[in-house]
């Protein structure tokens, strides 16, 4: 009995969410998707008269984010992923460059016919869902004495039925009964209307050549950014730890000579030698934790990530739920993506709070029985962090799309901000 | 004094063992394993284990798990904890039970032998012996808005540090150059500021301002 309870209990939450979700995501869809059509229109007609240029970028990289967001919802409410395949925007580029790459890429077209569909059978699919819950319980309200203030008001009806007194509003109320059995369908209707999204959104078969694109692209950024942090240690290793090991060596030379002549200038010279491998080691220390931080490759992620949580100057709390290691590429990318979102919290938000949760997430309808390590850092600052404008973001978005990863940043003016990242794993 | 040391570095270890050697202690055991030190740890009951974190065969942080192994199976087993970098967690970690006999330095300060001794001797003795570093990092994550760090003097703050690293009130003196007495009343001020209880056990002493320093993080 108690498991059929449990089960009763479970299916009845799911359907009281989906109400719960269509409502507000109706409530959402219309305004946002209209806002955003209009916007982007304007804009675009606007481009050849100069203004569009400036306006443009904005507004899409808005739309980009409002679907964005929609592609997090239906991953997160009922595992519908979409994926996403825009072309980067190039950076410090002049506000035209933008503009063109911008209305090159297939998917900004993609984004905008989305739109048209999100403000019509989106709105309509979300709030029919929220509709087949909340009208049964209207007429059992009715039934229950509701029909009275809403019978005096003149003619109302529910559903087929005249509601004018006792008798009618109880045959509302059966009809709301009768109702009640469509209100399993809600969370499928809902389902419904993410797979339409996914069927807008989400790149098709014929953009395979799309994905190749951002494939290159991607490798392209990795094997630029490992060749640039090569150079970098390259010459913080010859600038640092080698000069001071040379300095070390001329002064040991030194020494070597003084020791009968002048032993006081050679003890003195001693000390000298032994600071400079001090400072050595810790240049050497420095370097290395950059490169790959050893409680990263001691304990792995969860441990390095409140290690590093420790050192933040911001009081930061860690809450870690993975059940075993990923593999090495993908800790390190995780790790110095968290530290990046981090600092940049640290930097920018005024935050005097810092929330990070590390979990990996089992996803049924993902082929493979693939999972995502999914991590966010919230801070209750001041909010306004987007990605890009050197805020250190896009750094994240780029080491992360090397793993197929994405990031989505919620930051409204006030705060506070949630930085999202999911990366593919096993 | 019987030593156990675990170091997989050879020349690290033929170093550290001719270093206390040098200094009278009598090593039991050099290993370069995880699996021999724990052996080590269990069969020849050292007076005190020097270990490196990172140990063969899986390079993680083996030494350290050995450690605190042996302290949970011998508690107050004391144990110097080396390694090339130093982690508030890490720290954290050793000093959980609150049972003093516990070291956690970087390797660097193998260089100055003296003072390298003296933590050793320390921790043997059951004291505390914590990297600067570490110390240094605690401070600073509680600098920003708190409100008792804040009370408290340069100097006193110099005096917190030392104390914190494990230091007797009598090697601070001389680190500082000033007479114990003038460590005793800038301890005695420190302790009022932080509302911490007065102890005269030096253990007690440091293991009460870390604690302090780690609270509420």
């Amino acid at each position: 009995m108690e498991t059929r309870n449990g089960s009763w209990g479970t299916r009845a939450r799911g359907i009281g969410l989906a109400a719960v979700r269509g409502l507000a995501l109706a409530l959402v869809t219309l305004p946002g998707a209209l806002l955003g059509f209009t916007l982007s229109l304007v804009s675009i007609c606007l481009v050849p008269v100069g203004i569009g240029a400036f306006t443009t970028p904005w507004v899409l990289t808005g739309v980009r984010a409002f679907a964005d967001w929609r592609r997090v919802l239906a991953a997160e409410w009922y595992g519908v992923r979409i994926p996403s395949a825009y072309r980067p925007i190039p950076e410090n580029a002049h506000a035209w460059a933008r503009t063109y790459a911008m209305l090159r890429d297939p998917a900004t077209w993609r984004d905008l016919r989305w739109l048209q569909v999100d403000m019509t059978a989106g709105f309509v699919t979300a709030l029919l869902s929220a509709a087949l819950v909340f009208y049964p319980l209207e007429g059992l309200a009715v039934a229950a004495g509701l029909w009275r203030p809403l019978a005096e008001t003149g003619g109302y009806w529910y559903g087929f039925v005249r509601v004018a007194d006792q008798t009618s509003a109880l045959a509302a109320g059966a009809l709301g009964i009768a109702l009640l059995a469509l209100t399993p369908l809600a969370p499928r209707l809902l389902t419904l209307h993410f797979r339409l999204t996914r069927a807008v959104l989400g790149a098709g078969q014929g953009e395979l050549a799309e994905r190749v694109r951002v494939l290159t692209e991607t490798r392209r950024d990795a094997v630029d950014t490992s060749a640039a942090e090569l150079r970098r240690i390259e010459r913080d290793l010859h600038d640092g730890a080698q000069a001071r090991l040379v300095a070390m060596g001329m002064d040991l030379g030194t020494i070597e000579m003084l020791l009968d002549k002048d032993p006081a200038q050679a003890k003195r010279l001693l000390a000298q030698a032994r600071q400079s491998s001090a400072d050595a080691l810790t240049e050497l220390r420095d370097l290395v934790r950059g490169i790959h931080p050893p409680v990263l490759a001691e304990r792995g992620l969860g441990d390095a990530v409140r290690a590093l949580a420790l050192r933040m100057p911001v009081p930061t709390e860690v809450i870690v739920d993975l059940p075993g290691r990923a593999d090495a590429p993908v800790e390190s990318a995780a790790y110095f993506a968290v530290s990046e979102a981090l600092t940049n919290a640290v930097k920018h938000s005024g935050a005097d709070r810092i929330w990070i949760d590390l979990h990996h997430v089992k996803e049924g309808h993902v082929k493979e029985g693939a999972g995502m390590l999914r991590i966010t850092v919230t801070d209750n600052g001041r909010g306004g962090a987007v990605i890009g404008a050197g805020s250190g973001l896009a750094g994240v978005e780029r080491r992360l799309g090397t793993f197929d990863g994405v990031l989505a940043v919620s930051s409204p003016a006030g705060g506070p901000t949630m930085v999202t990242m999911e990366i593919p794993c096993v | 004094m019987r030593v156990v040391l675990a170091e997989d570095l050879f020349l690290l270890r033929d170093g550290l063992v001719r270093l206390l050697e040098a200094h009278g202690f009598e090593i039991a055991a050099a290993v370069e394993s995880g699996p021999a030190l724990a052996r080590a740890l269990a069969e020849l009951e050292p007076d005190v284990a020097v270990v490196d974190v990172r140990l063969p065969p899986t390079h993680t942080d083996e030494g350290l798990q050995c450690a605190l192994n042996a302290r949970r199976d011998r508690p107050g087993l004391p144990v110097l904890v080396l390694s090339q970098h130093v982690e508030q967690l890490y720290a954290r970690e050793l000093l959980a039970d609150g049972s003093g006999g516990v070291g956690y330095l970087l390797k660097d300060r193998v260089f100055d032998a003296e003072q390298f001794v003296d933590a050793v001797r320390r921790v043997a003795a059951g004291g505390t012996a914590m990297d600067p570093q570490v110390i240094r990092q605690l401070l600073a994550r509680r600098a920003a808005d708190d409100q008792p760090l804040a009370r408290i003097t340069p100097r006193e703050r110099e005096v917190l540090e030392l104390m914190a690293q494990g230091r007797s009130n009598a090697a601070i003196a001389g680190k500082l150059v000033v007479t114990e007495r003038a460590i005793a009343k800038h301890t005695a001020n420190i302790f009022a500021k932080l509302g911490l209880e007065v102890s005269d056990d030096d253990n007690r002493r440091v293991l009460a301002v870390l604690a302090f320093l780690d609270r509420g993080r």
